[in-house]
């Protein structure tokens, strides 16, 4: 069968999928744990517990602070020590529930069975409650609130829901990981999220670098027999888990510039939102456990892991239990290597989102800056057809109304220009300001119509 | 032969003669009325086109002013007072008297007092920076160093100390404009008016953490103590979020802050002599003491008189 792949653009870095081979690890439970109330896009949740409040796992210490935004659960039991600001992996100041671990005790109604719970509810409204109120948002990276991208706005309808498998980031293997060994409820979780949609197809794309995925899933999507869910072998190709590019990937449609991918039909979840979901629904069971990749170059296979994480334990705590930071390591990231984010803080607390701790070696080194030689390679490699020199020439040139004409606006951030640019320049760091600037000057416009 | 260099002079003679009627015929149809105050303005004006006013440049500046009449609504920081005098002359306006004011840095994060406690390796511009993540030492609020206001000074005013890592507001050169100020990520310069003989005092730190967070981040940050606050007796320093500011209308340069200030954050500069803490910290201490003796002497004969009765 033919491999799908999007239309334009695109790299090819190694795969160093080093930790594929790990089995998931459950990390014991820390003295203290930190959640932040900024895990999710949009509003930030205001606190409703206070300090010396007991609680227990999985019940709700804040609440969503706008419409999109989501509910914050406790990840364990135990008594709540402040409510304060602390420094997050950028080392900004993000209020945060300090809790000492007492235990490990659940509020009601949870079933922490490990039995398969395979009927889907009929009521839409009660499934799309349950997730909004067991706080899931989207674990593909941006973390956006699940129960509102379930909920198409009115006129719109989703004509095929793509469960996201690609994993296209270098290193990361917790997706893979949950593929092989969580298969059935991830399957689940899809048919849940069918149901929501209107019993729309679903189609799970997993990059063809996971054959061992690939046969888990078609087994277990045969073995449960849910209607219309079907598995596409996706080329190994970076940015493939990029939702625009999944899109055109699958169906072959392309959103338009400053669309939303319900405009074509397409609603895209990550298979990691997709066992949240079945957890949410079929197990009552809050987002507070997420999986992890501890890797990177410069650690000996043997150290490193896959691990099961309660949301809110320290990454120090995680680093520590993988036998530290390891030597040679200059580097520490949070999320792949080519869009997560550098860890200037490792006592940061994990949120909902974390994907890894990365250590990099001194080869990733940033190389110094030559000048633009006009190959347009980054152009080549943008797979938003934009054009990465011209861009950051723009923003040079502070030309706000240009940089609108050439949709920087469409930057989906991925780093491809960066990567393919043989002088080293540093596109996407002026290209991300100059994002934000036009968009702050669209939504300013937005806002006055 | 002679015959057709006298035609050619001929005709373009007559040809000279008609355009320059045409071109004088238009030029009296098509003239557009402009107020003569717009250009006399705006050659009165520096000319930098800085934007420092506000408008797109001097010309700008002049036509909005002549607009509108008078000068409410436009200055010119880098003519001053001066040149703002000129300008209502040429209106036939009043202009208030605004003191000359001078960009100052309020960060003392040196590489001695702020310690590295990573690495930034991606581009050298405090914005990228700033967009990344907090910064390279444990202080949120401080200098990102990358010269950001250095580039954008269109006057060769500010230059970064290697020494320090900080940058350095050269007094001479420096208009006021506020390049600088809008350029800053972190909001750390401050347009202060210049004071006495260039003698003004400021509180060099912008740290909002709480005491022990700020200072373990850097040795000479404010920690937001409040012994400037309780020192002054003028008013003019004020405590709020953690961190200390001087009020430049109600401080009298008494330096008293400075010296008690416990981290150094509060700098006075250009003063003639240097501050000598002790004398000063002894005189507020006797102050003080005469003050406690006094509140003492006026709540005592109440007291006797109690006895008395």
């Amino acid at each position: 069968m033919a491999k799908l792949t999007f239309s334009i653009g695109g790299i090819h870095p190694a795969d160093s999928k080093l930790a594929r081979d790990r089995k998931i690890e459950v990390l014991p439970l820390p003295p203290k744990v930190y959640v932040s109330m900024f895990q999710h896009l949009g509003a930030q949740a205001k606190p409703i517990v206070a300090p010396g409040d007991k609680v227990k796992a999985g019940q709700i210490i804040a609440e969503p602070g706008g419409f999109i935004s989501a509910y914050v659960h406790s990840p364990v039991s135990g008594t709540v020590k402040s409510v304060a600001p602390r420094k997050d992996l950028a080392g900004y100041n993000v209020m945060h529930v300090e809790i000492d671990v007492e235990g490990d005790e659940w509020a009601e109604g949870i079933d922490l069975s490990p039995e398969l719970v395979t009927a889907i509810p009929e009521d839409r409204e009660f499934i799309l409650d349950r997730i909004k109120m067991n706080g899931v948002v989207g674990l593909g990276g941006a973390t956006f609130p699940t129960h509102v991208k379930l909920n198409p706005p009115p006129g719109k309808k989703a004509d095929c829901l793509i469960l996201n498998g690609a994993e296209c980031e270098p290193y990361l293997t917790s997706d893979f990981r949950i593929l092989l060994e969580r298969t059935d409820e991830i399957v689940v979780g899809a048919a849940v999220m069918q149901k929501v949609l209107g019993d729309c197809p679903c189609v799970i794309g997993i990059e063809e670098n996971k054959p061992e995925a690939i046969a888990a899933v078609r087994a277990s999507v045969a073995r449960l027999a849910y209607p219309g869910i079907r598995v596409e072998v996706l080329k190994k190709r970076y940015p493939q888990g990029g939702e625009k590019q999944l899109i055109d990937a699958v169906m072959h449609r392309q959103v338009r510039s400053g669309g939303l991918p319900i405009d074509v039909g397409a609603v895209v979840q990550n298979v990691a939102t997709s066992l949240a979901v079945y957890e949410a629904v079929q197990k009552n069971k809050p987002l507070v456990t997420n999986t992890l990749t501890v890797t990177g170059d410069c650690l000996p296979v043997e150290r490193q892991h896959n691990y099961l994480f309660r949301i809110g334990m320290p990454l120090s705590y995680i680093a520590e239990q993988a036998g530290g930071v390891p030597e040679g390591a200059v580097k520490m990231v949070s999320g792949g290597p080519m869009m997560g984010k550098a860890i200037a803080n490792l006592d940061a607390a994990t949120v909902k989102g974390s994907s890894s701790i990365l250590y990099l070696s001194d080869a990733t080194r940033r190389k110094p800056e030559g000048p633009c030689i006009r190959c347009g390679r980054c152009a080549d490699a943008c797979p938003m057809g934009l054009e990465p020199f011209l861009l950051r020439k723009l923003y040079a040139a502070g030309d706000a109304v240009a940089l609108e004409k050439n949709a920087v606006h469409d930057c989906i951030e991925c780093g491809c220009c960066l990567y393919s640019c043989p002088a080293n320049i540093p596109l996407l760091d002026n290209i991300r300001l100059a994002k934000a600037q036009v968009m702050g000057i669209i939504r300013a416009r937005n806002a006055k119509k | 032969m002679t015959e057709t260099i006298i035609w050619t002079v001929v005709i373009l003679t007559v040809l000279g003669l008609v355009l320059s009627l045409v071109l004088f015929w238009v030029a009296r149809k098509f003239r557009v009325e402009e107020d003569p105050r717009i250009d006399e303005i705006e050659k009165t004006l520096p000319g930098a086109n800085c934007g420092g006013c506000g408008f797109a440049g001097c010309r700008a500046f002049a036509d909005a002013a002549v607009k509108a009449g008078n000068l409410d609504a436009n200055f010119c920081p880098v003519g001053g007072s001066e040149v703002m005098k000129k300008v209502a002359a040429i209106l036939g306006c009043e202009v208030a008297e605004t003191a000359p004011r001078v960009a100052v840095v309020r960060c003392s994060g040196s590489c001695a007092n702020r310690p590295k406690i990573n690495e930034y390796e991606g581009v050298q511009s405090c914005k990228v920076k700033a967009a990344l993540y907090s910064g390279d030492t444990g202080c949120i609020f401080g200098c990102l160093g990358c010269g950001d206001c250095v580039a954008a000074c269109g006057f060769g005013a500010l230059s970064m100390n290697p020494e320090t890592g900080l940058p350095e507001v050269d007094e001479s050169k420096c208009t006021s404009c506020g390049k600088c100020v809008a350029a800053c990520p972190k909001r750390i310069i401050e347009l202060r008016p210049q004071g006495p003989r260039g003698m003004r005092m400021f509180v060099s730190c912008t740290n909002k953490d709480k005491g022990p967070v700020a200072r373990k981040a850097c040795s000479a940050a404010c920690i937001g103590c409040g012994l400037c606050e309780k020192t002054c007796r003028h008013g003019a320093v004020t405590v709020a979020d953690n961190v200390a500011y001087i009020d430049p209308a109600k401080c009298k340069l008494c330096r008293e802050c400075e010296a008690v200030c416990p981290t150094g954050a509060i700098h006075g500069v250009n003063f003639p002599k240097p501050l000598d803490k002790d004398a000063v910290k002894k005189r507020i201490a006797e102050r003080n003491a005469a003050e406690k003796a006094a509140q003492e002497a006026a709540a005592n004969p109440v007291k006797k008189e109690e006895n008395n009765g």
